[in-house]
């Protein structure tokens, strides 16, 4: 068990966003969250990475509690993060937006900065390798020195990811990463997630509103409606849940509806604002 | 046509307006040209030339011009109108300067009569062809006419500062006895201001042509030697220039450093601190405190209590931040103001005065003493000045060039995603705080020292705006900006001293201009974009012999 969130609550004023959450994410696996827009997914990756503190219950990584820690320490225990509207630092190049994710991995202090020791020319370009490295990973070879603003939309959710890779994080969250994509740019994130796993063993929970994603690569499916766990399991068995479907598409739904549910939710591949 | 009258009425109100605030007369002193050219009449005529060009503007066909011509006429219609207006009724009460004496320029000494009414009107819709001309230029050509203007209007109004320092024969040659350029003085610098320019395009062009971009080898050896005659012309400055210009420049330099440390904060960190005169006058009233016998404490020599006034400087800074850190924006713009008016405030408070003065502030504070010298003059503090801003450039430079300058640039990007990186948000501020701070104290103890004394007026809200302008007209984050900024905004106003009543008037208009021609600065942030060109056509270079090499292999 990499991560286990046990009775999560997260209140805003009345609204309960997330309400007695337990979710448990396993070694190299990829854990999709699905839900309806405000379903609280969004709020539980904030919780997870410590920009918001859960008002109930905890939240452990290698059974450690996480909870109340800062967003950076959480950062360097091994969480790293992308968002569903890309953010980026826009106005740094491609290069210097994956070595500020290596930040914790570049150990030199002030001084060594100043009068530029051994120690700094050794950090930095081991740093630059390694940011390098990981820039062919994903593609995005050769374009180090572009401006990140200046990047194509398909490039710049990859560039996200190379950055969070940088953490060299043991739980990646990807947040809606095929959001805006066309067809073509879906098919390469879905086998790019598949390689995070399969190469470098890495665990992804993944937030995603594209049903043919989600089915297509998740090992795991939890589904998340009004902040409650509604349903989890292999994709098939929870495509075929009614509370699924109801969830979706209404009540009354679920009764004739069962078999268009997987593709019904497509609608809601379009970016959205919220969840 | 339209458009035309409403430029012209647009122009009509500044022209108004500089007029009654008593620029027109206060620079009608000022000749730029022989006896015949007053800078008052430069600034209207500037006016003319812009209404025109506005006019002209985006209008492609002969309209254009006739409309510019025509708004230039309003224009010169309207100043006579203000003559007439200025001689019949006393406005005196109101305005000061609607003086009988602003009619006789505005009218050139003859009156409000229909002769002086058909001058202006003439020069107007002259003006006004003229400035509509410039908009038909093609971009380049523009900026060159234009920069070849003020190149001119400026050396003509630098006469007194360039007076010591040119040779005499030259002197004689380009400037009139009576004041301003002579006649051929001024078509010489015209000339070469628009040559010059001209030529080096021309080069580029011719460059390009033959062979693209230039190779890195020759941009590195071009940037040494640069960067030699830079330290060159540093160093000697005190031994050319004079004492007027040693202590500008020694103004310009404690700005300078100033502006580097708040760069630090502001241009790296992204912290709008605005009050960074704290950290000045914290250095300031150490070095004062620390080194003078009037207040009996310690009496310290320079080079013991400048150590200590940093250090107290740093500490401050960390003191001043750990409570605003976790403000964002406008938050920490409100509060760090705060800081500043409190300290301004307990500096001249009776309750401190016994330890700090009061609002006497402290004299006979100590000076640099090197062996058997003293260091006492401008010229001999220039290069202490000189010393600690290049200090303050290397520490810059080193810090952003690192882990922790990125660390800042995260944070100034998007804080939360620097967070969910893995960088510290309170270690990474307080660091720029700390650091921006020693540079403000530095700069503040070296103040201290060079005038011999501090009194609480010296550090009011003015210097910490001076120096976010000067950050921001150079260009926040540029290192040469702050240089830029610094020489323009502080050097500038020192130089020309008619400008000191309306330095706040100047500055207004040159913001405002800047954020719409220049929202990045006079000399942005670009070095580092060049440094990555390099890079990469190194790269691209290594490849190439590298194939070529491994080619050879095959041969």
């Amino acid at each position: 068990m990499l991560l286990e969130a046990r009775k999560v609550t997260k209140r805003f004023g009345g609204v309960v966003a997330l309400s007695d959450l337990d979710l448990q994410v396993e070694e190299q696996t990829i854990h999709s969250i699905i839900g309806p827009n405000g379903a609280g997914k969004t709020t539980f990756f904030n919780c997870v990475t410590g920009f918001l503190v859960p008002d109930e219950g905890e939240i452990l990584l290698d059974s450690q509690p996480i909870t109340g820690l800062r967003p950076d320490q959480i950062a360097r225990l091994g969480i790293a993060r992308t968002y569903q509207t890309i953010r980026l630092f826009r106005f740094l190049t491609v290069l210097d937006n994956v070595l500020i994710g290596l930040h914790p991995h570049v150990h030199y202090g002030i001084l060594d900065a100043v009068i530029r020791s051994r120690r700094y020319h050794r950090s930095e370009r081991a740093a630059a390798r390694e940011a390098r490295e990981l820039l062919r990973y994903l593609g995005l070879a050769g374009k180090e020195f572009v401006v990140a603003n200046n990047l194509s939309y398909g490039d710049q959710r990859r560039l996200e990811i190379a950055r969070a890779l940088a953490l060299r994080p043991r739980l990646l969250l990807l947040d809606e990463p095929t959001a805006g994509m066309n067809p073509y740019e879906t098919g390469q994130m879905i086998t790019l997630i598949r390689r995070l796993r399969d190469e470098r063993g890495m665990t992804i929970l993944l937030i995603e509103h594209d049903m043919k994603v989600v089915m297509n690569i998740s090992d795991l499916v939890t589904v998340l409606d009004f902040g409650e766990k509604i349903a989890e399991g292999k994709p098939a068995e929870v495509q075929a849940n009614p509370l699924v479907i109801e969830a979706y598409l209404g009540r009354g739904a679920a009764s004739g509806l069962g078999t268009i549910a997987a593709q019904a939710p497509r609608d809601e591949s379009m970016p959205n604002a919220s969840s | 046509m339209r458009r035309a009258l409403t430029f012209g009425l647009i122009g009509s109100i500044v022209a108004w307006h500089l007029s009654l605030v008593g620029l027109v007369a206060a620079f009608a002193e000022r000749w730029l040209i022989g006896q015949s050219l007053t800078f008052s009449y430069v600034v209207l005529l500037a006016l003319i030339l812009l209404v025109g060009y506005l006019t002209a503007r985006r209008v492609s066909d002969w309209t254009g011009l006739a409309g510019a011509a025509l708004a230039g006429l309003v224009v010169g219609l309207a100043l006579w109108i203000l003559a007439l207006i200025v001689t019949e009724v006393n406005l005196r009460d109101a305005f000061v300067a609607a003086s009988p004496s602003l009619a006789q320029i505005l009218t050139f000494d003859r009156g409000v009569s229909v002769p002086s009414l058909a001058i202006l009107l003439l020069i107007g819709a002259a003006t006004g062809l003229i400035g509509g001309g410039i908009a038909w230029i093609p971009a380049t050509g523009r900026r060159i006419v234009i920069g070849a203007l003020s190149v001119t209007v400026l050396v003509g109004l630098l006469r007194d500062v360039l007076g010591p320092v040119l040779p005499p024969f030259l002197m004689r040659f380009l400037f009139s006895p009576g004041g301003g350029l002579s006649l051929p003085g001024a078509v010489i610098v015209l000339g070469l201001a628009i040559a010059i320019p001209v030529m080096r395009s021309g080069l580029r062009m011719q460059r390009v042509r033959q062979k693209g971009v230039l190779p890195a080898r020759v941009l590195r050896r071009r940037r040494l030697a640069l960067r030699a005659l830079g330290v060159v012309f540093f160093v000697s400055f005190p031994l050319w220039a004079k004492l007027f210009l040693s202590n500008v420049a020694d103004f310009v330099g404690l700005y300078i450093l100033m502006g580097l440390g708040l760069n630090l904060v502001l241009g790296f960190a992204g912290l709008l601190d605005l009050g960074y005169v704290a950290f000045f006058a914290i250095g300031a009233y150490s070095m004062a405190v620390l080194t003078s016998p009037e207040l009996g404490a310690f009496t310290l020599g320079f080079w013991t209590a400048l150590p200590i006034a940093v250090a107290i400087t740093v500490f401050s800074g960390i003191l001043i931040g750990l409570p605003v850190l976790r403000m964002r924006g406008d938050y920490l713009a409100i509060a760090t103001l705060g800081f500043g008016e409190i300290v301004r405030l307990l500096v001249l408070s009776d309750w401190l005065k016994p330890h700090l003065g009061g609002a006497q502030g402290v004299t006979r504070i100590a000076r640099p003493v090197l062996g058997p010298f003293v260091i006492d003059r401008p010229q001999e503090y220039y290069y202490l000045i000189l010393i600690g801003c290049g200090l303050g450039w290397f520490l810059s430079v080193r810090l952003r060039d690192s882990r922790i300058g990125r660390a800042w640039m995260a944070i100034r990007e998007d804080e939360d995603v620097a967070q969910a990186m893995g960088i510290n948000r309170v270690t990474a501020k307080l660091l720029a705080f700390a650091t921006g701070a020693s540079m403000g104290g530095l700069s503040g103890a070296l103040f201290a020292s060079l005038v011999n004394s501090v009194i609480p007026q010296s550090f009011s809200l003015l210097v910490s705006i001076n120096v976010v302008a000067l950050l921001v007209l150079g260009g926040i984050g540029s290192l040469p900006g702050v240089l830029v900024g610094a020489l323009a905004l502080v050097g500038l106003p020192e130089l020309l001293r008619e400008f000191q009543e309306y330095r706040l008037l100047v500055y207004g208009a040159v913001l405002i201009a800047m954020m719409i021609f220049r929202p990045a600065g006079l000399w942005p942030e670009e070095t580092r974009v060049r440094e990555l060109e390099e890079a990469a056509e190194e790269a691209r270079e290594t490849a190439r012999t590298g194939v070529v090499a491994a080619s050879q292999d095959g041969v």
